[in-house]
């Protein structure tokens, strides 16, 4: 019938060859510059990320010249506070610095607010805390330095001890910093520039890796050669875990609802309702994300504050959680859409319920796809910074998160906090943390990847 | 249950009674008034041309249409003395007792032990013995025991197309339904295959009662008892377009549909006329 219809003219041009055969060539030609196209947009992508990873390297590791009010040489044998006892480590600040030792406890004991810190009677600032005899009624003036020193004895373990004695004793200050190409390149003339400005004063040379065991393990600081990202990295992990413990489940039960039970729906009106809500969910995924750090202050933070305890771990995953919903949703929706319609119909054909089938048919197969989608969400909880400004985490802190209603701060405002802080050191502990972020993304991927490839493996071997 | 529809469900001689059978996939009429009587423990073939609505009539039997947005039965499907479309009936029941082969094999992409287990499962057989037994004998039913009893473990989908129908077979009548519905399950199968199912069958007709949907007129002829024809009917409607609807044009024995047809259009399409 088409056959019939075919003028003479489309006949004859598709019957010649020598058109042919120059078409072809510049079809080909095409396709060679697509593909090239191609080729140096992922080369692009490439060397953006190579240029990134370099620029964050190049300011995390590096020479540096320090110096120590006190050398941690004159206080333990070879340096290592690790090897003196709790006793000895109290002796030491009460030694040097002990008009100081109630500011200890306010920083690593005290929890409240610090206003009323002086004034008020131990018993009624401390609890949980084992306080010397006879003390509980007297404030911390109050208190003689040997009874300060006995309260700190008492509740503050050996480690933070001596990051208090390192911070506050030793002092170690950071006179000046070289990238990571100077150092390697230039060794010389640090060297050289070393001897001439620093060497006299008794101060250090030495090849300095931000990224140490120190600086995972100890608390903030107010010294950035001392600063370490352990309550950042803790409060993120707490964040992103709590998060996606509420948005999995509120997410995929959204997606279940919304695939298995209204869609295909007979009722125009249910049709009607569920493209809406579809529509409006998309929309929501591109909201900026400062939006629902507003969002969150005025109802997680504030109207729900007897239950959240204001501006703490389990409002800002409350947040986080709306933030990645819509990103969960979707993903969870396209994975459940793209189950294959014949294993349901095989489901129901056995006399299976439409529970059952979503149980056992329909999430099984959705699964790996849902876990991409929750990937993506993590990804973007870890990372994102600004509604957790605007909900109010905090800058400086020195406690660990303790639960769900602890104040906390994550290490993209950590990061953030540092960089825009005049000293030059502050930049180079922030691209340090930067590292620390990208590890700690690296490893919750890794470990959701896991579980999806387990998932996937299921489904065909 | 009323004592008269008691007395039907054990003298009648019907499986399965269509009577004024009317389907609609939306607002579009696919098949129109569909009476016919299903004989228990027979083998009954569909035949006809490609969108007379053979599928749409077989999947009304056990509800599987009202998984589709939309589409809507109306008139009697009567089943054991009691119309499937009542409003007390449970399509979950329904499906429970007629089973149904699809013309895609589909396994679920689980082990063959688990797929094999998924009805009684469902049905709430928790035993591991219990389930060994039914997985073995299904297997067997389905003559798939020889060649997969030492990897019950492996995915039902790492089986060759016509063992994955095998599958399928032994899957339905793992929950031992009273009627087997088969959509084209040899179509996608080479002839070695087919024949293996064909068999099966045959075998199984000894227990079952089942409809089968085929293009394969030899098939219909070596296995079917009973042979349905389904045609096309068409009205013009203005600008060229039309509206086609399915209708049942001749149902009899095998034999009679194939040697002597009533209807001239019967005798065009089993003699490869017809569109
Ligand atoms: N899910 C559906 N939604 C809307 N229309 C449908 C649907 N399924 C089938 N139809 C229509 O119903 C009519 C009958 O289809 P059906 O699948 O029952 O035909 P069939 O006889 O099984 O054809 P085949 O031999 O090709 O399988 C066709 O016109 C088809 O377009
Ligand atoms: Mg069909």
């Amino acid at each position: 019938m088409a056959v019939n219809t075919i003028s003479s003219e489309t006949q004859e041009y598709l019957r010649d060859e020598d058109a042919f055969k120059r078409n072809l060539r510049s079809r080909h030609f095409r396709g060679r510059l697509w593909r090239r196209f191609f080729q140096l947009a992922l080369v692009a992508a490439f060397l953006a990320l190579i240029a990134l990873f370099f620029n964050i390297l190049n300011s995390a590791l590096g020479y540096v010249v320090e110096d120590y009010a006190i050398n941690p040489i004159t206080l333990a044998a070879n340096g290592d506070l690790g090897a003196l006892p709790e006793e000895e480590l109290v002796m030491i600040l009460v030694e040097n610095r002990a008009n100081r030792l109630p500011v200890y406890v306010r920083d690593y004991l005290y929890a409240g607010d610090p206003a009323v810190f002086t004034t008020l009677p131990l018993s009624a600032l401390l609890s949980n805390t084992v306080l010397p005899a006879g003390t509980a009624d007297l404030t911390i003036r109050e208190l003689s330095v040997e009874q300060q020193a006995e309260l700190l004895l008492n509740n503050i373990g050996q480690p933070q001890l001596i990051a208090i004695v390192e911070e506050q004793v030793i002092e170690p200050t950071i006179l000046q910093t070289w990238s990571l190409t100077a150092s390697l390149f230039e060794r010389d003339q640090i060297e050289a520039e070393f001897q001439e400005n620093y060497a006299a004063q008794g101060a250090t040379l030495f090849f300095k890796s931000w990224i140490n065991l120190d600086f995972l393990t100890s608390p903030m600081s107010s010294n950035p050669a001392a600063a370490g990202a352990r309550t950042a990295i803790l409060g993120t992990l707490y964040v992103v875990i709590v998060t996606i413990f509420i948005a999995f489940p509120i997410g995929v039960g959204a997606a279940i609802y919304l695939e298995e039970y209204t869609s295909g729906s007979q009722n125009s009106r249910t049709a009607r309702i569920n493209r809406l809500i579809e529509t409006n969910i998309r929309n929501l995924a591109g909201v900026p994300s400062i939006i629902y750090g507003l969002l969150g202050l005025a109802i997680f933070v504030r109207a729900l504050s007897p239950v959240t305890g204001g501006r703490t771990i389990i409002s800002a995953a409350l947040t986080m959680a709306l933030l990645i919903l819509p990103v969960i949703i979707i993903n969870a929706q396209e994975a459940i859409r793209a189950v294959p319609s014949s294993l349901r119909e095989a489901s129901y054909g056995l006399g299976a319920t439409r529970w059952q089938t979503i149980y056992k048919v329909v999430l099984p197969s959705a699964l790996p796809g849902i876990l991409t989608g929750t990937i993506l969400g993590m990804s973007r909880a870890i990372g994102e910074t600004a509604p957790l400004i605007i909900i109010g985490a905090s800058t400086f802190i020195l406690f660990d998160p303790t639960g769900l209603q602890s104040k906390f701060t994550v290490l993209p405002i950590l990061i953030y906090n540092w960089t825009s802080r005049p000293q030059d050191e502050y930049r180079v502990a922030a691209a340090a943390g930067i590292i620390v972020l990208l590890i700690l993304l690296l490893i919750l991927n890794a470990t959701a990847i896991i579980l999806r490839q387990r998932a996937r493996r299921s489904l065909t071997a | 249950m009323s004592a008269a529809k008691a007395a039907r469900q054990t003298t009648g001689a019907y499986a399965i009674e269509l009577h004024n059978v009317n389907v609609f996939y939306g607002e579009k009429l696919a098949v129109k008034d569909v009476s016919l009587n299903i004989q228990r423990q027979k083998i009954t073939a569909f035949i006809g041309p490609s969108g007379c609505g053979k599928s749409t009539v077989l999947r009304s039997i056990n509800r599987m249409n009202d998984l589709i947005g939309g589409a809507r039965v109306t008139g009697e499907v009567v089943y054991n003395g009691e119309n499937l479309y009542a409003s007390n009936i449970d399509a979950v029941e329904v499906r429970r007792r007629i089973g149904m082969v699809f013309q895609k094999a589909n396994p679920f992409p689980k082990s063959i032990y688990d797929n094999v287990a998924y009805g009684p499962r469902l049905l709430g057989v928790r035993g591991k013995k219990q389930l060994d037994e039914i997985v073995e004998r299904s297997l067997k039913g389905s003559f798939l025991w020889d060649e997969v009893k030492n990897d019950l473990k492996k995915s039902g989908l790492a089986l060759s197309g016509g063992q994955q129908q095998r599958l399928c077979i032994a899957r339905t009548i793992a929950i031992e339904p009273d009627t087997i519905l088969m959509d084209e399950p040899c179509s996608a199968l080479d002839p070695i295959a087919t024949q293996a199912i064909e068999e099966l069958m045959r075998e199984l007709v000894k227990k079952y009662t089942i409809v089968i949907v085929t293009h394969n007129m030899q098939q219909a002829q070596r296995v079917a008892d009973m042979t349905a024809f389904f045609s096309i009917r068409k009205e013009a409607l203005e600008g060229g377009k039309d509206r086609r609807w399915g209708v049942l044009v001749e149902y009899a024995h095998t034999p009679q549909i194939f040697e002597s047809p009533q209807f001239e259009e019967t005798e065009r399409y089993i003699g490869g006329e017809f569109g």
